[in-house]
């Protein structure tokens, strides 16, 4: 029988990690993500996770020793946040363009300075074009669910990409909820055997190989549309491995988005992570004022689920993006990113699309201020008056002009 | 139904792990819950505060809690050190660690409409000699006083919670803790 | 004409000669007199190419199919008995 447990964002993915069996997990501490590690460590310690733990001098060396690890065929675990991932970098590049099915948490946290420890999707966007998966949870429970999912898509003869599954800084890390842990001998049934049936060239004293030599201009390119082409079979392999998931678990979350009363909504607010809950229910208050409203949320970054969201947003009359990200010079991320893909070859009968810039740095987002969102737009949009653009939200212009 | 809490206390006084039992304690209940630290850097002995969220259905809410319908306090001082009070809704309920209520915090709930509770936890705690590093451990009888004012957690949940968490002697001094602040937990109003 | 299918990653097995004699790219060649060697293996060693032979007495001798001409084995010589001559 699964068991319940009162468990941390962060305890959730140890839990995930733990019954995903990795051989290798090599990490340094940074907050909010330290306890992860820690509390694999003590999995170690007491024998129920039988991996081999390196403790590494900076996160620039933990990236590089999961990246020897996975390519000696081990499966591999690490995690970091903010300025960690920013000095793992080099290594993020290094482990998708070596297509090692690397598994790695992202605590997402703002980057410093000034120093700020709480959530900002900055650190986890900027890791937008390195060729890795990239995912967003909304709760402890999907944190779980998708730690182990990652390694199931990693993994995937298909795909042979690196997998960043990213949670919310302390309203996730830290806060600490019911989770359903499963049992050990379905996540054994889900996953294959840790180590085994690997489909890449792993390093072997029998067949030993020169691993990424020089390439002339005559097949690096090669080499990154094999990166693009895996990132499109990826799209399929994360719907396979949520309905096998669902089959075995009993969870699901519907592939690359989710959607929240959207079928008969002509506005649809899109976020991502755990301020998508706060979403959902200001959607259902605002439902009960009249409203026809739904909510979307962007589960993956990479591969960008266009299709999807065409398909879902392109007849709307309004769409919200909330963005807890900037590209300084440029705007909202995701804002950005969704009206590119609604746009494209199109340039009438779309819908407004709208961004918000809002919570950098943790600053808290409500349910009502959602509902301020969404009605201000509301009014704009009916007095003709709202174009495609974006603003910020929540922001101390007092203190700044 | 969706209930808000606030745990003042001190830097050490286990407000976190308070708030996490509360929830675990809530879940043998058939409720769900959210335990949540407050974000930032802690000390001990400093005013500190935790918060959690009970409800009957799977909570989708991330924000900050503002107006609690509960606060509990670990320290009586703290009444006058930290802001207790703060956004407590109307026939919100005040669940503090004393041995005796002061007029003054009778009269400011009163005009607040709050309800009010209190249970020795402190002299429950050193009775039992229930003392980690030169500390009365409280948190947990705060707890038992939980279960007595609000009737939405039953006493036996509280223990099991403890139990589950400490095994041995321990977790029977702490259940033991909750068990006598439960009964003598006085109610005030309300 | 068919065409190799490239790899998912950038690997090569290494092979000895993959570009050729590279013997033929030497300006200067190492002569190892062999009165003067004390078997001490520097040589052996320190080639970056490992055209140095060894045999089984550890007598050395240069293989000039790949031997480059870096001159390394002349300047690790303790006792000076490798001399780099002009190839004619």
């Amino acid at each position: 029988m699964p068991q319940y447990k009162i468990l941390t964002g962060n305890y959730a993915v140890a839990y995930g990690v733990k019954l995903s069996k990795p051989q290798v997990i090599a990490a340094y501490p940074i907050t909010p993500q330290t306890t992860i590690v820690e509390k694999l460590s003590e999995f170690i310690e007491k024998g129920e996770l039988k991996a081999k733990m390196l403790r590494v001098e900076s996160e620039h060396s933990a990236i590089a020793a999961v990246i020897g690890a996975a390519l000696a065929g081990a499966r591999t675990f690490t995690a970091t946040s903010s300025q960690g991932l920013l000095y793992m970098h080099e290594g993020v590049w290094m482990a998708s363009g070596a297509r090692l099915p690397i598994v790695m948490a992202i605590v997402t946290r703002a980057i410093f300075p000034p120093w700020n420890i709480w959530t900002d999707h900055g650190d986890l966007l900027d890791q937008r074009d390195t060729g890795w998966i990239i995912c967003m949870v909304e709760d402890n429970q999907e944190a779980l669910d998708m730690i182990i999912q990652a390694y199931k898509i990693a993994e995937d003869e298909r795909v042979l990409l690196p997998v960043m599954v990213g949670l919310d800084s302390f309203i996730l890390s830290h806060t600490a909820t019911p989770v359903e842990v499963p049992d050990e001998d379905i996540i054994d049934s889900y996953l294959p055997a840790p180590g085994e049936n690997i489909h890449y060239p792993k390093i072997s004293f029998e067949n030993p190989l020169t691993y990424f030599n020089l390439v002339f201009p005559d097949n690096y390119m090669e080499f990154r549309y094999q990166i693009q082409e895996a990132m499109n079979r990826a799209k399929r392999v994360v719907m396979e491995a949520d309905m096998k998931y669902y089959k075995l678990v009993g969870r699901r979350y519907g592939g690359l988005i989710e959607t929240y009363r959207c079928t008969d909504a002509n506005i649809v607010v899109v976020s991502m992570g755990a301020l998508t809950g706060d979403v959902k229910e200001a959607v259902d208050r605002l439902r009960d004022e009249g409203y026809n409203v739904g909510a979307l949320k962007l589960r993956f970054i990479r591969p960008f689920p266009e299709e999807e969201l065409k398909k879902e947003l392109l007849h709307k009359k309004l769409v919200i993006v909330i963005d807890r990200a900037i590209s300084f010079g440029k705007g909202g991320i995701l804002y950005t990113e969704i009206s590119s893909a609604l746009y494209e070859g199109r340039f009438r009968e779309i819908p407004v699309i709208r961004g918000y810039v809002t919570g950098l740095g943790g600053r808290d987002i409500t349910v009502d201020d959602v509902i301020t969102m969404v009605e201000r737009l509301i009014t704009r949009l009916e007095s003709g008056t709202l174009t495609h653009g974006w603003e910020w939200f929540k922001l101390r212009k007092e203190v700044v002009e | 139904m969706l209930l808000e809490i606030r745990i003042h206390g001190r830097g050490g006084q286990g407000v976190v792990t308070a708030a996490q039992l509360l929830v675990e304690a809530a879940y043998y209940e058939g409720l769900w819950g959210q335990a949540i630290p407050f974000f930032g850097a802690e000390r001990r002995g400093a005013p500190v505060v935790a918060y959690a969220r009970i409800s009957d259905k799977p909570i989708r809410i991330h924000s900050q809690i503002y107006s609690p319908d509960i606060v509990i306090v670990f320290d009586e001082r703290l009444i006058k050190l930290a802001d207790v009070y703060k956004g407590l809704r109307e026939n919100g309920l005040l669940i503090v660690n004393t041995t005796k209520m002061t007029k003054e915090t009778i009269q400011i709930s009163k005009k607040g409409k709050v309800r009010l509770a209190y249970t020795p936890a402190t002299q429950i705690a050193l009775d039992l000699k229930l003392i980690v590093a030169g500390w009365p451990v409280i948190n947990t009888a705060m707890l038992g006083a939980f279960a007595k004012a609000t009737k939405l957690i039953s006493i036996n949940s509280i223990e099991r919670a403890i139990k589950n968490n400490w095994s041995g002697k321990i977790g029977e001094l702490n259940a033991k803790a909750a068990r006598l602040a439960y009964e003598k937990t006085v109610l005030y109003g309300g | 004409m068919s065409v190799r299918q490239l790899p998912i990653i950038p690997i090569s097995t290494p092979r000895i000669g993959a570009v050729g004699k590279t013997g033929k790219w030497r300006i200067f060649k190492p002569i190892i007199k062999q009165d003067k060697c004390v078997k001490c293996l520097q040589c052996w060693l320190y080639c970056p190419d490992a055209a140095i032979i060894r045999d089984e007495n550890d007598n050395v001798t240069v293989n000039y199919d790949y031997c480059k001409g870096c001159g390394i084995c002349a300047h690790e010589c303790p006792v000076k008995a490798i001399e780099m001559v002009k190839e004619e």
